[in-house]
């Protein structure tokens, strides 16, 4: 986090209204928005004020926003100081933001800085003049070109102090300066020496409608091979759609990624194989897709049937989602990525919110909990009379405990021997889905019903 | 190398037009009508079978995860928010894509709006790329004055688009905080569950993109999920645009294939290694959030997502960060220590004082002037700010560090050495900020 405060009241201006362009300009953005949302147009507004104010944003402006979006102050006050392009403090005409962030460090950044340093005095500063002030800023997104400076809105890229300087000196002398790389780039192409995206019929328009080919391959292959819905509509589509496929406009090395039997008509072959003939009298399966897959993708399951051959759920099934095979699809650590417990959440959750989005809004708890579970089997009364003591685990107080023993639930051994299927079940009657995972009561309750040491 | 006649993003280097006929020649807006008229299982299912992973760095199925948007409204509108502020150290592509190819963007948002019964998308585009939120706006306007998209328009499904900018905050790349932020408030990531997919902007079921994954959608759905399956290789299909900066004679974006190793793709689109093949001292291969693997372990890897998880890396976004043996690695880790102290958004405690601390210890792990001891208590402490924060920033603070402690342990105990075996004068310690 960084420290972020307004000016000092000596150079706060009085007053801010926004010039009758602006304000129109203000109307439009707050039209984006549904009714009632203005809330969501305050950057926009914040940051054309803060143009409007010569590069920085003054507590007048932050409050006159705040009335235009009918917003507390103090709920725009935080946007402007969460956000670190509102500027709080005056800049110099020239605002300079050097990019300190690895790639940029690495390729010389701190060379710019040692620059601004001796040049300009330390970052936050205007200069005598009125001309410059500079800070350091992280990664501005440009790092093919690295190092880089952002100057008011414009980026200049591939810098070496000299450059830089030389840049200044343009600026300030008012002479018309080139935006972007300064080696001349055109932007984030490896520098002389463009060996992609070279082909001209890229270009030219000739590649135009050379896709639909695959439509009407599939409906061709979808007729002698006993059709399914899909590869019937895809024939259907392409009778309805009379603009053919240039034949000599597909691209001659397209790779084969399909056995479609055209093709193989086309080379000679009996365009359905024999294997396929013997799927297609087998219910429920697709030859066309079938035949689709790819050499060694063999576990590539495509058919509702193949998935519940294989153990997962048929997608669409009563409404459920599909399951995401999990060894199948490995998570990655990242920033704004999600666990792979969270997936699986997800998943679930999207799961119940579909059951439950079914129902009448007026349902009972159980009948809810029964659209997306099990109900966990119950005793008449405790064993021997002695309930456990619920409330011993985690996330369970005696409200919970007493709705759990309504549903003849009183022993951790019957906590600990929950299903996926009955912790739903339980999660939505007591409508706190998701919680007993997050809160881990089954291994709670096996830890606690383990016998005494 | 990736034939050009399979690449997606054909004007990459924006050495042609990118405007609506430019584009409309290059294979944008082709048949999207009849794209739409296949349904929306249809289009759900070419993107589950294309095997696309999202672009923002994750790598989550994009189709699945359209698919987890509900399939009847419940009187809520849906949305879909395109992640477009790009601001993981390393990564530039979006940027490309929305200053030379913007058409298949929109093309993209419009697809994916109707695969998920969304009848409005924000893109939100980073408040720093002033340029490229102009070129976008231009694009989006031309689409409208063309009726590709609109209330009324020659495909028949009613579609707004809108740009929307942010102001320079890191954690707004967080899908939880990009919505609040688009909300207009503060970006701190919400807490999940409830997912986007059930309670996202304004409350509305919403399913949140990077500007990739919704791009390479209409290229996808035109040629078919097959032939993008057809590329790469298993779980790992498909091209992505690589961000390749630092030490290589020519950084570069490129469009590969998932799968090419990292000699051949700095040898064949980057100029070959600054200094040679032996000069290299680690790569950083999916932006700053993912720790560093060291030369031997890189130079022959596969660039796809389970080769890197296997390395004890991350694919991420595919932002490579080459760094050479000139390279002073504990003051690189250390300015990522700083970036993630920088941009914290101050929420939970782990993650607020946590990152301060970590880039402390580590300006004195520079210098040397630390204990040996302290090596292992600053790998603790990552361990404690990793997965206890509501979102993935603490761990993102923690990787690089774990990854520098992992690798180059050495480098750190030769400075500490090196440090005290001369005399100093203990500066005056200062109060934490």
């Amino acid at each position: 986090m960084a420290n972020r405060r307004l000016a000092p009241a000596s150079e706060q201006p009085e007053s801010f209204a926004f010039s009758p362009e602006n304000a129109e300009w203000a109307r439009t953005q707050i039209a984006k928005y549904p009714e009632g949302r203005q809330a969501s147009a305050v950057i926009s507004l914040l940051w054309r004020a803060q143009e409007q104010n010569g590069g920085w944003l003054p507590r007048a402006a932050i409050e006159a926003v705040a009335a235009e979006l009918g917003m507390p102050n103090i709920r725009v006050l935080e946007v402007a100081t969460f956000y670190t392009m509102f500027a709080l403090e005056p800049v110099g005409r020239f605002w300079i933001q050097v990019c300190g962030t690895v790639p940029c460090d690495s390729c010389g950044a701190r060379g710019l800085k040692e620059m601004l340093q001796a040049r300009l005095g330390p970052a936050g500063h205007v200069s005598a003049d009125g001309n410059f002030s500079w800070l350091e800023v992280e990664c501005l997104g440009a790092c093919c070109n690295a190092p880089m400076v952002q100057i008011n809105q414009d980026y200049y890229e591939d810098l070496t102090p000299e450059s830089l300087g030389q840049l200044m000196d343009d600026l300030a002398a008012g002479r018309p300066v080139k935006v972007g790389s300064q080696t001349g780039r055109v932007s984030s192409e490896p520098q002389d020496a463009v060996n992609t995206l070279t082909d001209p019929t890229l270009f030219d328009g000739s590649r135009v409608g050379a896709w639909r080919k695959r439509f009407e391959e599939a409906g061709k292959a979808a007729e002698p091979a006993a059709a399914t819905g899909e590869a019937a509509a895809g024939t259907q589509q392409a009778a309805e759609n009379p603009k053919p496929a240039r034949p000599d406009a597909g691209r001659p090395v397209e790779r084969t990624v399909t056995d479609a039997p055209a093709q193989r008509a086309a080379g000679g072959e009996t365009p359905v194989k024999p294997e396929d003939r013997a799927d297609a009298a087998e219910r429920g399966r697709s030859t066309a897709k079938h035949g689709a897959a790819r050499q060694g993708d063999a576990d590539v399951l495509d058919s509702p049937a193949e998935r519940v051959v294989a153990g997962e759920p048929a997608a669409g099934e009563q409404g459920h989602q599909e399951t995401p095979a999990r060894d199948a699809v490995p998570q990655q650590p990242e920033a704004s990525g999600a666990s792979e417990g969270e997936v699986a959440a997800e998943t679930e959750e999207a799961r119940i919110a579909g059951a439950l989005a079914a129902l009448p809004k007026d349902a009972s708890p159980e009948q809810k909990a029964d659209a997306v579970g099990k109900r966990p089997p119950g005793l008449e009364a405790a064993r021997a009379g002695k309930p456990d003591e619920l409330t011993r685990i985690k996330g369970i107080g005696p409200g919970n405990s007493q709705r759990l023993n309504g549903l003849g639930i009183y022993h951790f051994d019957q906590i600990a021997a929950w299903s996926r299927d009955e912790i739903a079940w339980v999660g939505t009657y007591l409508a706190f889905p998701g919680r007993i995972d997050r809160e881990n009561w089954v291994g709670q309750a096996k830890a606690l019903s383990a016998p005494a040491q | 190398m990736l034939s050009d006649q399979d690449r997606i993003f054909t004007n990459l280097y924006g050495l042609h037009s990118p405007g609506l006929d430019a584009a409309k020649k290059r294979g944008a807006w082709d048949g999207t009508k009849f794209l739409l008229e296949q349904g929306r299982d249809w289009i759900i299912e070419e993107m589950k079978a294309s095997g696309l992973r999202g672009r923002g760095g994750a790598g989550f199925p994009t189709g699945l995860k359209w698919s987890f948007m509900p399939k009847k409204s419940d009187g809520r509108p849906h949305y879909l928010v395109v992640n477009a502020d790009e601001s993981e150290p390393g990564t530039c592509k979006d940027r490309e894509i929305m200053r030379h190819d913007p058409h298949l963007l929109i093309e993209g948002c419009m697809l994916a709006c109707f695969a998920m019964n969304a009848h409005a998308c924000y893109i939100y585009i980073r408040g720093e790329y002033v340029a490229e939120k102009h070129a976008l706006q231009k694009a989006v306007d031309e689409a409208y004055a063309a009726r590709l998209v609109g209330q009324s328009n020659v495909h028949d499904y009613p579609f707004d688009i809108y740009v929307h900018h942010g102001a320079g905050a890191y954690i707004c790349g967080e899908e939880t905080a990009l919505i609040e932020s688009l909300e207009g408030k503060k970006g701190m990531p919400r807490l999940k569950p409830p997912f986007p997919a059930n309670m996202g902007l304004y409350g509305c079921p919403t399913t949140v993109n990077n500007v990739e994954s919704i791009a390479v959608a209409g290229t996808i759905l035109r040629r078919g999920g097959a032939w993008f399956a057809g590329l790469g290789g298993k779980n790992n299909t498909g091209t992505k645009l690589f961000c390749v900066s630092g030490h290589v004679n020519k950084p570069c974006n490129v469009e590969e294939e998932l799968g090419i190793t990292f000699r051949e793709l700095i040898d064949r689109h980057c100029g070959g290694m600054r200094g040679g093949w032996d000069n290299l001292l680690c790569s950083i291969p999916g932006g700053s959030s993912v720790p560093l693997v060291p030369a031997e372990q890189i130079i022959d890897a596969k660039m796809d997502f389970d080769t890197l998880r296997n390395l004890g890396s991350g694919l991420g976004t595919a932002a490579v960060i080459v760094l050479d043996k000139s390279t002073d690695i504990v003051a690189a880790i250390t300015r990522i220590s700083y970036f993630y102290k920088h941009e914290s958004c101050g929420q939970c405690t782990p993650c607020r004082e946590g990152t301060g601390w970590m880039w402390r210890v580590m300006q004195r792990m520079t210098e040397g002037r630390a204990q040996k001891r302290e090596i292992d208590m600053l790998f603790e402490v990552t361990k404690q700010i990793e997965g206890h924060t509501i979102c993935a920033l603490g761990d993102a603070a923690a990787w690089p560090i774990q990854g520098l402690i992992k690798h180059f342990r050495p480098e750190i105990e030769k400075r500490i050495d090196r440090y005290t075996a001369n005399p100093h004068s203990e500066p005056v310690p200062m109060a934490a900020e």
